[in-house]
């Protein structure tokens, strides 16, 4: 334990490494950086996991170090190993590896292969950093990297007009929320005078969690801004589904399974922070995050921004959970969801790379003879994301949240609109296998469409294999995760499963997702062997909701009706203000100061200049005829003096007389 | 009889007229130095007149001086005869004329 916590700034350092030296290589290095890149991940993950047995059975370490000096205080930053960081370590790291390896089938025609995998490094490097982090100063940069990163990833193919567009997108509107962040980091360092986590009682979750600090609303509200802004929830949601512009791989690495989990992990972070108020607001914004972004993804066509949506939705659960359930319910679920929502995207991934990047679930078909394992893969984590009882670990995971907020004391609302989710989250993901696997290929391209090679298909295995057992840690019956997080032991009790709290909330989501996979395949499992054209058939019987649904609720028109509209008009303004007001105003400076310089020069030229050269022709003129007299002659000299002696002589004499 | 101190004082304002004439007109290097020497006596000869004349005479004060005085003569001009010859040369001449090199 002593020994790991010193070591473990090597967990960020090796990707950072990799990415640092591929930066370097020529572009034609491509093994080589790829293999960097893979190494690294790997090392990290060893280590990660090295750090999660340590971690195991002794409690939280930290490794703190000063920075630099300012006047008396010092800044400090850190790194910290405790159950919460150990576990999220280990999956980001081993999610990664398989999506790095996964991006060699994915990306070997690109041109930027090596640029690709330099990226990528960087991502992990900064979203490991982010976690082991103890300092809320640390996290924020770390925090701002994996924005960086994701900003460079969504633009990779930046020759796409609509790449470049999410790109900014995505950054801008993060920006936003991290302002919120920001400012609620220099609120919480006035407060506290420290942005440490935890140092031997004096770090900010120290103070709240020992020393009883009111822990201030408006800070725990600033700080889930930046959450807010991260994953992707209301209002901010808007820039997740356009970063799908990004490559696949990117799409589940940064935009499913990690970076935007983030958000969550911040939350669950500084959970002490959180006043009961925040974690009011944390569940609502949460449960209609869950609701919006599922019924979004209702009407959605395009395969990937159908999960993007879904992402949206499973992130307000998350939110949900760790607002009303607290951090081991909202972990389980990011946990979970991390493993089945990565390889959901890996599959579409595999899909899209097979049918000549076609992404239009219409325009797909019958896909499950030809692409068995990526069927199969697909079925497993659709199946663990609408929450199918007992074997997926959707099932677990979106069990607690909906039983925790079932027992929350604030509303009953949110266990309504997280049920309404489930409901919505088993349809749409229904009707996109059917579309996508079942029936008969509607294009050329689908039906001669083959499996992918292993190296795609692999990681897609061993994702299944994990969507299925990570739920298995965290069961009512042994809730060894959320033991593992909150401290304690688990036993293994099969009779609390079958306790009056649970059963019923289980027994309700279970028929709420049954039904809406049967009725989802029965409307779509007859409409997938129709032409592709053919309107859906939801959009038949209520063709009003689903404009609106497949229009976003207009939330992008309407951001572009008020505020990019209010910000351009404003830069207008300011243009306006600058060319003309400040401009003008600097040019009759110049003009003020053109003239004066006019005059200046006249009076220089004509005056000053004028008498100089008088003057100075005067001096030489007089120099001219002093320097006769010195011409040499030492005789003539002599004489001057002898006559001169001659005079002075005679006046002498003269005065005397 | 002796000859009155006024004679004395002629004699030597003659030398040092015809010590200055030589000086002042001629051209050769090493004859300006003979007027120069020439002059320098006249000086010495009024020194040893005004010592034979004073109420003192038992007091050497003049001798001592124009012993001096020849001494030091001798020194500048060894010094100037030495400039001479540099000058001579470097400049293959003793013409004084020539020698105007610092005019302004």
């Amino acid at each position: 334990m002593e020994s790991i916590i010193k070591y473990l700034w090597l967990v960020p350092l090796a990707p950072l490494l990799a990415a640092g030296i591929g930066a370097l290589l020529p572009k034609r290095r491509r093994r080589l950086s790829a293999g960097l890149a893979i190494g690294a991940i790997s090392i990290s993950f060893l280590l990660s996991c090295v750090a999660f047995l340590a971690n195991l059975h002794s409690g939280r370490a930290v490794c703190n170090f000063r920075w630099f000096d300012f006047g008396t205080t010092s800044v400090q930053l850190g790194w910290v190993l405790d159950p919460l960081g150990a576990i999220m370590a280990v999956m980001v790291s081993f999610v990664s590896l398989l999506i790095f390896i996964y991006s060699l089938g994915y990306m070997a025609k690109d041109e930027n292969f090596k640029q690709f995998f330099c990226f990528l490094a960087l991502f992990a490097a900064a979203m490991l950093g982010l976690i082991i982090a103890n300092s809320l100063l640390l996290f924020f940069m770390c925090w701002e990297l994996v924005g960086l990163a994701s900003y460079l990833l969504i633009g990779f193919w930046f020759q796409k007009p609509s790449a470049a567009a999410a790109a900014k997108k995505a950054f801008i509107v993060t920006r936003i929320g991290d302002l919120g962040f920001l400012v609620g980091m220099l609120l919480l360092y006035a407060k506290t005078g420290t942005l440490l986590f935890y140092d031997n009682g004096h770090g900010c979750l120290d103070q709240t969690a020992a020393v009883g600090l009111v822990a201030s609303t408006t800070i725990s509200l600033l700080i889930f801004c930046g959450a807010v802004g991260k994953s992707g929830q209301i209002p901010l949601h808007v820039w997740l589904p356009d970063a799908m512009e990004g490559p696949t791989p990117v799409s589940a690495l940064i935009h499913a399974a990690t970076m935007v989990a983030a958000g969550v992990f911040l939350i669950a972070r500084v959970y002490p922070l959180m006043t009961p108020d925040a974690l009011h607001v944390v569940t609502w914004v949460g449960a209609l995050t869950a609701v919006f972004a599922a019924s979004i993804a209702v009407a959605q066509n395009d395969i990937k921004r159908i999960l993007a949506y879904s992402t949206v939705s499973q992130l307000g659960y998350m939110m949900m959970g760790l607002g009303a359930g607290g951090v081991a319910v909202g972990m389980f679920h990011l946990m979970t969801h991390a493993f089945f929502k990565a390889l959901l995207f890996l599959g579409a991934g595999s899909v899209i790379h097979c049918c000549h990047e076609e992404q239009d679930i219409r325009e797909l078909g019958g896909l499950r003879t030809r692409q068995p394992i990526t069927f199969a893969t697909y079925a497993v984590g659709m199946m663990a994301l609408c929450g199918v009882p007992l074997f997926f670990s959707g099932f677990w995971s979106k069990d607690a949240i909906l039983d925790a907020a079932h027992h929350w004391s604030g509303s009953p609302i949110p266990f309504y609109l997280g049920l309404l989710g489930a409901f919505l989250t088993a349809f749409y993901m229904t009707r996109q296998v059917c579309r996508v696997f079942f029936g008969k290929p509607t294009t050329p391209e689908a039906a001669h469409a083959h499996e992918s090679p292993p190296v795609i298909t692999v990681p897609l295995v061993i994702l299944a294999a994990l969507a299925v057992l990570a739920g298995f840690f965290g069961t009512p019956a042994w809730p060894w995760f959320q033991k593992y997080l909150e401290g304690g032991q688990a036993g293994f009790d099969l009779s609390k499963l079958m306790n009056e709290h649970q059963l019923p909330v289980m027994l309700l989501s279970t028929l709420l997702v049954t039904i809406a996979i049967v009725w989802s395949g029965w409307i779509y499992g007859r409409a997938a062997a129709r032409p592709a054209r053919e309107t859906d058939p939801l959009e038949a019987a209520q063709p009003a909701i689903f404009a609106l649904l497949q229009n976003k609720f207009y939330v992008d028109e309407f951001y572009d009706a008020t505020v990019v509209r209010l910000t351009a008009a404003f830069a207008k303004f300011s243009d306006w203000l600058d060319r003309v007001f400040l401009g003008g105003l600097v040019k009759a400076f110049c003009v003020f100061a053109l003239v004066l310089a006019w005059l200046d020069r006249a009076l220089d030229e004509a005056l000053v200049n004028e008498s100089f050269d008088t003057g100075t022709e005067t001096v030489r003129g007089s120099g001219r005829w002093v320097s006769r007299l010195q011409n040499g002659q030492v005789q003539r000299y002599l004489r001057i003096i002898g006559v001169a002696f001659c005079g002075l002589l005679i006046l002498l004499l003269w005065e005397s007389a | 009889m002796t000859t009155p101190l006024a004679n004395y004082l002629i004699l030597a304002a003659l030398l040092f007229g015809i010590g200055l004439a030589g000086a002042l007109a001629r051209r050769n290097a090493v004859l300006v130095l003979i007027g120069l020497e020439l002059m320098l006596n006249a000086a010495n000869l009024n020194f040893i007149a005004f010592w034979r004349f004073s109420p003192h005479p038992e007091m050497l004060t003049g001798l001592m001086f124009v012993l001096f005085s020849i001494a030091i003569a001798a020194a500048e001009v060894a010094v100037g005869l030495a400039l001479v010859i540099a000058i001579y040369r470097h400049r293959r001449t003793a013409q004084l004329d020539r020698f105007d090199s610092l005019k302004g």
